[in-house]
Protein backbone atom coordinates (compact mmCIF):
# COMPACT_ATOMS: atom_id res chain seq x y z
CA UNK A 1 0.00 0.00 0.00
CA UNK A 2 2.74 2.36 0.24
CA UNK A 3 3.91 2.36 -3.16
CA UNK A 4 1.59 4.29 -4.88
CA UNK A 5 -0.46 3.28 -7.59
CA UNK A 6 0.89 5.17 -10.94
CA UNK A 7 -2.02 4.36 -13.44
CA UNK A 8 -4.76 5.19 -10.53
CA UNK A 9 -2.48 8.69 -9.88
CA UNK A 10 -2.15 9.73 -13.65
CA UNK A 11 -5.89 9.23 -14.77
CA UNK A 12 -6.82 10.79 -11.24
CA UNK A 13 -4.78 13.48 -12.35
CA UNK A 14 -6.13 13.70 -15.79
CA UNK A 15 -9.29 13.57 -14.50
CA UNK A 16 -8.91 16.72 -12.35
CA UNK A 17 -7.49 18.54 -14.72
CA UNK A 18 -10.29 17.77 -17.00
CA UNK A 19 -12.19 19.39 -14.61
CA UNK A 20 -11.00 22.28 -13.82
CA UNK A 21 -10.74 23.33 -17.22
CA UNK A 22 -13.85 22.89 -17.74
CA UNK A 23 -15.33 24.49 -15.03
CA UNK A 24 -12.61 27.53 -15.69
CA UNK A 25 -11.07 27.74 -12.30
CA UNK A 26 -8.96 30.28 -10.91
CA UNK A 27 -4.89 29.60 -10.76
CA UNK A 28 -5.22 29.09 -6.76
CA UNK A 29 -7.93 26.31 -7.02
CA UNK A 30 -6.48 24.75 -9.84
CA UNK A 31 -3.02 24.08 -8.15
CA UNK A 32 -5.24 22.82 -5.08
CA UNK A 33 -7.14 20.40 -6.66
CA UNK A 34 -3.95 19.19 -8.12
CA UNK A 35 -2.67 18.44 -4.65
CA UNK A 36 -5.29 17.00 -3.06
CA UNK A 37 -6.14 14.02 -5.09
CA UNK A 38 -2.79 12.15 -4.51
CA UNK A 39 -3.56 12.72 -0.19
CA UNK A 40 -7.08 11.67 -0.81
CA UNK A 41 -5.91 8.94 -2.16
CA UNK A 42 -3.73 7.65 0.59
CA UNK A 43 -6.40 8.83 2.71
CA UNK A 44 -9.29 6.51 1.67
CA UNK A 45 -6.30 3.64 1.11
CA UNK A 46 -5.67 4.06 4.36
CA UNK A 47 -9.50 3.58 5.50
CA UNK A 48 -9.61 0.98 2.67
CA UNK A 49 -6.88 -0.98 4.42
CA UNK A 50 -8.18 -0.71 7.84
CA UNK A 51 -11.68 -1.88 6.58
CA UNK A 52 -9.83 -4.70 5.24
CA UNK A 53 -8.34 -5.69 8.30
CA UNK A 54 -11.57 -5.93 10.30
CA UNK A 55 -12.86 -8.37 7.60
CA UNK A 56 -12.55 -12.17 8.00
CA UNK A 57 -10.44 -13.37 4.49
CA UNK A 58 -9.82 -16.38 2.16
CA UNK A 59 -6.24 -16.19 2.84
CA UNK A 60 -3.59 -15.34 5.27
CA UNK A 61 -2.01 -12.45 3.72
CA UNK A 62 0.95 -11.05 5.88
CA UNK A 63 1.64 -8.15 3.72
CA UNK A 64 1.12 -6.12 -0.20
CA UNK A 65 2.26 -4.50 -2.45
CA UNK A 66 1.62 -2.40 -5.31
CA UNK A 67 4.81 -2.59 -8.28
CA UNK A 68 5.76 0.16 -10.53
CA UNK A 69 3.81 -1.04 -13.18
CA UNK A 70 0.62 -1.47 -11.19
CA UNK A 71 0.43 -5.22 -10.16
CA UNK A 72 -0.64 -6.49 -6.84
CA UNK A 73 1.46 -8.67 -4.91
CA UNK A 74 0.71 -10.43 -1.61
CA UNK A 75 2.79 -12.28 0.86
CA UNK A 76 0.20 -14.74 1.36
CA UNK A 77 -0.83 -18.46 2.27
CA UNK A 78 -4.33 -19.47 0.55
CA UNK A 79 -6.35 -21.45 2.86
CA UNK A 80 -8.97 -24.21 1.69
CA UNK A 81 -12.43 -23.01 0.51
CA UNK A 82 -15.48 -24.98 1.42
CA UNK A 83 -19.01 -24.67 -0.29
CA UNK A 84 -22.11 -25.97 -0.53
CA UNK A 85 -24.16 -25.68 -3.81
CA UNK A 86 -25.72 -28.57 -5.03
CA UNK A 87 -23.14 -30.30 -3.63
CA UNK A 88 -19.91 -30.08 -1.78
CA UNK A 89 -17.01 -28.38 -3.33
CA UNK A 90 -13.83 -27.73 -1.85
CA UNK A 91 -11.13 -25.68 -3.47
CA UNK A 92 -7.78 -23.90 -2.68
CA UNK A 93 -8.39 -19.54 -2.87
CA UNK A 94 -5.57 -19.62 -4.06
CA UNK A 95 -7.75 -19.67 -7.41
CA UNK A 96 -9.69 -16.44 -6.29
CA UNK A 97 -6.89 -14.48 -6.79
CA UNK A 98 -7.32 -12.11 -4.06
CA UNK A 99 -10.81 -11.68 -5.63
CA UNK A 100 -8.88 -10.51 -9.00
CA UNK A 101 -9.98 -13.76 -10.97
CA UNK A 102 -13.49 -15.80 -11.26
CA UNK A 103 -12.64 -19.24 -9.90
CA UNK A 104 -13.92 -22.22 -11.92
CA UNK A 105 -15.11 -25.33 -10.21
CA UNK A 106 -17.19 -27.75 -11.73
CA UNK A 107 -18.52 -25.81 -14.67
CA UNK A 108 -19.63 -23.14 -12.20
CA UNK A 109 -18.22 -20.02 -11.53
CA UNK A 110 -17.70 -18.19 -8.16
CA UNK A 111 -16.45 -14.57 -7.38
CA UNK A 112 -15.22 -13.00 -4.54
CA UNK A 113 -16.95 -9.55 -3.76
CA UNK A 114 -16.72 -7.36 -0.40
CA UNK A 115 -15.04 -10.73 0.82
CA UNK A 116 -17.95 -12.49 -0.24
CA UNK A 117 -18.04 -15.29 -2.47
CA UNK A 118 -20.82 -15.18 -4.96
CA UNK A 119 -21.99 -17.10 -7.73
CA UNK A 120 -21.62 -16.06 -11.14
CA UNK A 121 -21.05 -17.07 -14.57
CA UNK A 122 -17.81 -16.91 -16.61
CA UNK A 123 -17.24 -13.16 -16.94
CA UNK A 124 -17.46 -12.61 -13.07
CA UNK A 125 -20.63 -10.35 -13.14
CA UNK A 126 -22.59 -9.17 -10.46
CA UNK A 127 -25.82 -7.79 -10.65
CA UNK A 128 -26.99 -5.42 -8.22
CA UNK A 129 -30.25 -4.24 -6.88
CA UNK A 130 -31.00 -0.21 -6.58
CA UNK A 131 -29.28 -0.26 -3.44
CA UNK A 132 -26.05 -1.51 -4.67
CA UNK A 133 -26.42 -4.37 -3.19
CA UNK A 134 -25.71 -7.70 -5.28
CA UNK A 135 -28.23 -9.91 -6.18
CA UNK A 136 -25.90 -13.01 -7.30
CA UNK A 137 -27.04 -16.28 -5.68
CA UNK A 138 -24.52 -16.74 -2.41
CA UNK A 139 -23.25 -20.55 -2.04
CA UNK A 140 -23.51 -21.64 1.63
CA UNK A 141 -20.30 -20.94 2.63
CA UNK A 142 -18.21 -23.10 5.08
CA UNK A 143 -14.79 -22.27 4.49
CA UNK A 144 -11.41 -22.80 6.13
CA UNK A 145 -10.30 -19.04 6.78
CA UNK A 146 -8.40 -16.67 8.70
CA UNK A 147 -10.84 -16.71 11.61
CA UNK A 148 -11.05 -20.45 11.85
CA UNK A 149 -7.69 -21.34 10.96
CA UNK A 150 -6.46 -19.28 14.51
CA UNK A 151 -9.27 -20.32 16.69
CA UNK A 152 -8.30 -23.94 15.22
CA UNK A 153 -4.52 -22.76 15.99
CA UNK A 154 -5.53 -21.11 19.41
CA UNK A 155 -7.78 -24.53 20.37
CA UNK A 156 -4.84 -27.02 19.74
CA UNK A 157 -2.48 -24.62 21.45
CA UNK A 158 -5.10 -24.65 24.47
CA UNK A 159 -5.55 -28.25 24.83
CA UNK A 160 -1.50 -29.49 24.72
CA UNK A 161 -0.73 -26.83 27.37
CA UNK A 162 -3.84 -27.37 29.61
CA UNK A 163 -2.83 -31.19 28.99
CA UNK A 164 0.44 -31.09 30.04
CA UNK A 165 0.00 -28.84 33.05
CA UNK A 166 -2.47 -31.12 34.42
CA UNK A 167 -0.28 -34.51 34.01
CA UNK A 168 2.44 -32.44 36.06
CA UNK A 169 0.85 -32.44 38.99
CA UNK A 170 -0.19 -36.19 39.49
CA UNK A 171 2.41 -37.38 41.94
CA UNK A 172 3.92 -33.71 43.35
CA UNK A 173 1.28 -30.67 43.78
CA UNK A 174 4.24 -28.66 42.77
CA UNK A 175 3.34 -26.64 39.83
CA UNK A 176 6.03 -26.73 36.76
CA UNK A 177 7.25 -25.17 33.67
CA UNK A 178 3.62 -23.30 32.34
CA UNK A 179 1.82 -24.58 35.89
CA UNK A 180 3.94 -21.73 37.64
CA UNK A 181 2.62 -19.05 35.73
CA UNK A 182 -0.74 -19.73 35.21
CA UNK A 183 -1.70 -21.59 38.23
CA UNK A 184 -2.20 -17.74 39.94
CA UNK A 185 -4.22 -16.88 37.38
CA UNK A 186 -6.56 -20.13 37.85
CA UNK A 187 -6.80 -20.12 41.13
CA UNK A 188 -7.97 -16.53 40.79
CA UNK A 189 -10.56 -17.20 38.34
CA UNK A 190 -11.77 -19.95 41.11
CA UNK A 191 -11.62 -18.42 44.60
CA UNK A 192 -12.66 -14.76 43.00
CA UNK A 193 -14.46 -15.13 39.95
CA UNK A 194 -16.26 -18.60 40.10
CA UNK A 195 -17.03 -19.02 44.31
CA UNK A 196 -18.37 -15.83 45.15
CA UNK A 197 -20.68 -15.80 42.22
CA UNK A 198 -21.63 -19.27 41.96
CA UNK A 199 -21.69 -20.10 45.10
CA UNK A 200 -19.27 -22.90 47.19
CA UNK A 201 -21.65 -26.26 46.27
CA UNK A 202 -22.17 -25.83 42.83
CA UNK A 203 -19.20 -23.62 40.98
CA UNK A 204 -17.46 -26.60 40.19
CA UNK A 205 -19.47 -27.99 37.08
CA UNK A 206 -18.90 -24.17 36.00
CA UNK A 207 -15.07 -24.03 36.27
CA UNK A 208 -14.55 -25.76 32.62
CA UNK A 209 -16.37 -23.28 30.75
CA UNK A 210 -14.90 -20.62 32.66
CA UNK A 211 -11.35 -20.92 32.57
CA UNK A 212 -12.26 -22.12 28.74
CA UNK A 213 -13.34 -18.95 27.86
CA UNK A 214 -10.90 -16.89 29.63
CA UNK A 215 -8.11 -18.48 28.54
CA UNK A 216 -9.41 -18.22 24.51
CA UNK A 217 -10.62 -15.05 25.04
CA UNK A 218 -7.44 -13.43 26.27
CA UNK A 219 -4.93 -15.79 24.05
CA UNK A 220 -6.96 -14.94 21.26
CA UNK A 221 -7.14 -11.06 22.20
CA UNK A 222 -3.13 -10.89 22.36
CA UNK A 223 -2.56 -12.55 19.22
CA UNK A 224 -4.86 -9.72 17.69
CA UNK A 225 -1.96 -7.34 19.00
CA UNK A 226 0.76 -8.90 16.97
CA UNK A 227 1.53 -8.22 13.49
CA UNK A 228 0.26 -11.35 12.12
CA UNK A 229 -3.03 -9.26 11.40
CA UNK A 230 -5.18 -11.71 13.64
CA UNK A 231 -8.58 -10.20 14.64
CA UNK A 232 -10.85 -13.42 15.80
CA UNK A 233 -12.97 -11.36 18.34
CA UNK A 234 -13.51 -8.73 16.37
CA UNK A 235 -15.57 -10.70 14.55
CA UNK A 236 -19.13 -10.51 15.54
CA UNK A 237 -19.84 -14.27 14.65
CA UNK A 238 -17.04 -15.21 17.41
CA UNK A 239 -18.24 -13.26 20.30
CA UNK A 240 -22.07 -14.41 19.06
CA UNK A 241 -21.58 -18.21 19.62
CA UNK A 242 -19.23 -17.31 22.97
CA UNK A 243 -22.06 -15.58 23.97
CA UNK A 244 -24.60 -17.80 22.90
CA UNK A 245 -22.79 -20.79 24.76
CA UNK A 246 -23.34 -18.80 28.20
CA UNK A 247 -27.16 -18.39 27.19
CA UNK A 248 -27.69 -21.90 26.65
CA UNK A 249 -25.57 -22.96 29.95
CA UNK A 250 -27.45 -20.11 31.88
CA UNK A 251 -30.86 -21.26 30.61
CA UNK A 252 -30.23 -25.18 30.83
CA UNK A 253 -28.76 -25.41 33.86
CA UNK A 254 -31.32 -22.42 35.87
CA UNK A 255 -33.40 -23.93 38.73
CA UNK A 256 -37.10 -23.38 39.40
CA UNK A 257 -35.93 -20.28 41.53
CA UNK A 258 -34.84 -19.01 38.20
CA UNK A 259 -37.39 -19.13 36.30
CA UNK A 260 -39.70 -17.65 38.83
CA UNK A 261 -38.03 -14.80 39.28
CA UNK A 262 -38.54 -14.15 35.78
CA UNK A 263 -42.42 -14.91 35.58
CA UNK A 264 -43.79 -14.65 38.65
CA UNK A 265 -41.70 -12.32 41.18
CA UNK A 266 -41.94 -12.86 44.40
CA UNK A 267 -42.82 -10.71 47.22
CA UNK A 268 -43.94 -7.90 44.43
CA UNK A 269 -47.99 -6.86 44.19
CA UNK A 270 -49.46 -8.57 41.53
CA UNK A 271 -49.66 -5.93 38.88
CA UNK A 272 -46.01 -5.24 38.70
CA UNK A 273 -45.69 -9.22 38.56
CA UNK A 274 -47.65 -8.62 35.37
CA UNK A 275 -45.36 -5.90 34.42
CA UNK A 276 -42.11 -7.27 35.53
CA UNK A 277 -42.43 -10.31 33.42
CA UNK A 278 -42.03 -9.43 30.03
CA UNK A 279 -39.05 -7.06 31.41
CA UNK A 280 -37.34 -9.62 33.00
CA UNK A 281 -37.84 -12.29 30.05
CA UNK A 282 -36.41 -9.67 27.30
CA UNK A 283 -33.39 -8.87 29.91
CA UNK A 284 -32.16 -12.86 29.43
CA UNK A 285 -31.88 -11.75 25.65
CA UNK A 286 -30.37 -8.67 27.10
CA UNK A 287 -27.38 -9.86 29.36
CA UNK A 288 -26.14 -12.26 26.22
CA UNK A 289 -26.21 -9.57 23.26
CA UNK A 290 -24.63 -7.21 25.30
CA UNK A 291 -21.84 -9.70 26.53
CA UNK A 292 -21.69 -10.11 22.72
CA UNK A 293 -21.81 -6.19 21.54
CA UNK A 294 -19.31 -5.26 24.59
CA UNK A 295 -16.51 -7.97 23.64
CA UNK A 296 -16.72 -6.98 19.82
CA UNK A 297 -16.61 -3.56 19.85
CA UNK A 298 -14.04 -3.13 22.47
CA UNK A 299 -11.69 -5.17 20.35
CA UNK A 300 -12.48 -3.92 17.04
CA UNK A 301 -12.62 0.26 18.05
CA UNK A 302 -8.98 -0.73 19.57
CA UNK A 303 -7.78 -2.20 16.20
CA UNK A 304 -9.88 1.03 14.23
CA UNK A 305 -7.63 3.35 16.78
CA UNK A 306 -4.30 1.66 16.76
CA UNK A 307 -4.04 0.92 12.88
CA UNK A 308 -5.66 5.00 12.18
CA UNK A 309 -2.83 6.24 14.46
CA UNK A 310 -0.08 4.10 12.59
CA UNK A 311 -2.00 5.62 9.00
CA UNK A 312 -1.17 9.19 10.88
CA UNK A 313 2.59 8.32 10.13
CA UNK A 314 1.48 7.94 5.90
CA UNK A 315 -0.83 11.12 5.98
CA UNK A 316 2.25 13.68 7.75
CA UNK A 317 5.32 12.86 5.49
CA UNK A 318 6.93 14.98 7.43
CA UNK A 319 9.69 14.28 10.40
CA UNK A 320 7.00 14.69 12.94
CA UNK A 321 4.85 11.86 11.74
CA UNK A 322 6.49 8.98 12.76
CA UNK A 323 7.94 9.86 16.23
CA UNK A 324 3.98 10.86 17.01
CA UNK A 325 2.67 7.73 15.69
CA UNK A 326 5.04 5.74 16.77
CA UNK A 327 5.23 6.97 20.48
CA UNK A 328 0.80 6.82 20.38
CA UNK A 329 0.83 3.63 18.94
CA UNK A 330 3.19 2.51 22.01
CA UNK A 331 1.02 3.76 24.55
CA UNK A 332 -2.09 2.40 22.88
CA UNK A 333 -0.55 -0.98 22.04
CA UNK A 334 0.32 -1.40 25.98
CA UNK A 335 -3.51 -0.08 26.47
CA UNK A 336 -4.69 -2.74 24.27
CA UNK A 337 -2.16 -5.46 27.08
CA UNK A 338 -4.60 -4.01 29.24
CA UNK A 339 -8.02 -4.22 27.42
CA UNK A 340 -7.40 -7.87 26.12
CA UNK A 341 -7.21 -9.33 29.65
CA UNK A 342 -9.89 -7.05 31.16
CA UNK A 343 -12.32 -7.88 28.44
CA UNK A 344 -11.35 -11.82 28.78
CA UNK A 345 -11.88 -11.39 32.75
CA UNK A 346 -15.07 -9.25 32.16
CA UNK A 347 -16.56 -11.80 29.55
CA UNK A 348 -15.78 -14.38 32.60
CA UNK A 349 -17.15 -12.82 35.50
CA UNK A 350 -20.27 -11.95 33.81
CA UNK A 351 -20.78 -15.50 32.76
CA UNK A 352 -20.22 -16.35 36.15
CA UNK A 353 -22.49 -14.07 37.52
CA UNK A 354 -25.32 -15.09 35.15
CA UNK A 355 -24.60 -18.65 36.14
CA UNK A 356 -24.58 -17.66 40.06
CA UNK A 357 -28.29 -16.39 39.01
CA UNK A 358 -29.45 -19.68 37.51
CA UNK A 359 -28.50 -21.51 40.24
CA UNK A 360 -29.58 -19.48 43.23
CA UNK A 361 -31.55 -20.79 45.93
CA UNK A 362 -34.59 -18.93 47.62
CA UNK A 363 -32.94 -18.99 51.14
CA UNK A 364 -29.35 -18.03 49.58
CA UNK A 365 -30.16 -14.10 50.17
CA UNK B 1 -28.52 15.03 8.22
CA UNK B 2 -25.44 12.75 8.05
CA UNK B 3 -23.37 15.64 10.38
CA UNK B 4 -26.26 14.87 13.32
CA UNK B 5 -25.20 11.32 14.13
CA UNK B 6 -21.81 11.88 15.04
CA UNK B 7 -23.45 14.77 17.49
CA UNK B 8 -25.66 11.46 19.03
CA UNK B 9 -21.95 9.56 19.13
CA UNK B 10 -20.45 12.59 21.47
CA UNK B 11 -23.09 12.87 23.50
CA UNK B 12 -22.89 9.30 24.06
CA UNK B 13 -19.46 9.58 24.73
CA UNK B 14 -19.99 12.09 26.73
CA UNK B 15 -22.21 10.68 28.72
CA UNK B 16 -20.18 6.77 29.45
CA UNK B 17 -17.43 9.09 30.25
CA UNK B 18 -19.43 10.64 32.87
CA UNK B 19 -20.76 7.66 33.87
CA UNK B 20 -17.70 5.40 34.18
CA UNK B 21 -15.72 8.41 35.74
CA UNK B 22 -18.32 8.70 38.67
CA UNK B 23 -18.20 5.04 39.20
CA UNK B 24 -14.13 5.35 39.16
CA UNK B 25 -14.36 8.27 41.46
CA UNK B 26 -16.57 6.73 43.69
CA UNK B 27 -14.58 3.42 44.19
CA UNK B 28 -11.54 5.82 44.91
CA UNK B 29 -13.49 7.13 47.60
CA UNK B 30 -14.16 3.99 48.87
CA UNK B 31 -10.64 2.40 48.53
CA UNK B 32 -9.51 5.68 50.58
CA UNK B 33 -12.10 4.87 53.32
CA UNK B 34 -11.34 1.17 53.35
CA UNK B 35 -8.41 -0.01 51.75
CA UNK B 36 -8.93 -3.53 53.42
CA UNK B 37 -11.93 -3.81 50.93
CA UNK B 38 -10.33 -2.78 47.89
CA UNK B 39 -10.65 -6.24 45.97
CA UNK B 40 -14.19 -6.49 45.95
CA UNK B 41 -14.44 -2.93 45.19
CA UNK B 42 -12.41 -2.89 42.09
CA UNK B 43 -15.02 -6.43 41.29
CA UNK B 44 -18.09 -4.69 42.19
CA UNK B 45 -16.52 -1.41 39.89
CA UNK B 46 -15.16 -3.23 36.67
CA UNK B 47 -18.78 -4.84 36.52
CA UNK B 48 -20.53 -1.23 36.63
CA UNK B 49 -18.30 0.27 34.19
CA UNK B 50 -18.61 -2.35 32.01
CA UNK B 51 -22.43 -2.37 31.79
CA UNK B 52 -22.27 1.56 30.88
CA UNK B 53 -19.67 0.69 28.47
CA UNK B 54 -22.14 -2.11 27.17
CA UNK B 55 -24.69 0.40 26.81
CA UNK B 56 -22.66 3.22 25.66
CA UNK B 57 -21.31 0.41 22.52
CA UNK B 58 -24.74 -0.14 21.87
CA UNK B 59 -26.05 3.32 21.27
CA UNK B 60 -23.03 3.92 19.21
CA UNK B 61 -23.35 1.38 16.81
CA UNK B 62 -27.20 2.71 16.54
CA UNK B 63 -25.96 6.61 16.08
Amino acid sequence: MHRINLVKILSLLLLTVTISVNAQHDASTKAHEETTPQEKDLKTEIKEYIAHHLLDSYDFTLFSWTTDAGEHKYFSAPLPVIIYDGGLKIFSSSKFHHGETVAEVDGNYYKLYHNKIYKTDAEGTISYDEEHHPTNAKPLDFSITKNVVFIIIVAVLMFFMFTRMAKSYKGNLMPKGMGRMLEPIILYIRDDIAIPNIGEKKYKKYMGYLLTVFFFVWIINLLGLTPLGVNVTNNIAVTLALALITYFLTTFTANKNYWKHIFWMPDVPVLMKIILAPIELLGTFIKPFALMIRLYANITAGHIVLMSIIGLMFVFKSWIGSPLSFGLAFALALLELLVAALQAYIFTMLSALYFGMAVEEHDDH
Amino acid sequence: MTGLNFVGAGLIVIGAGLGIGRIGGSAMDAIARQPEASGKIQTAMLIAAALIEGIGFAALFAA
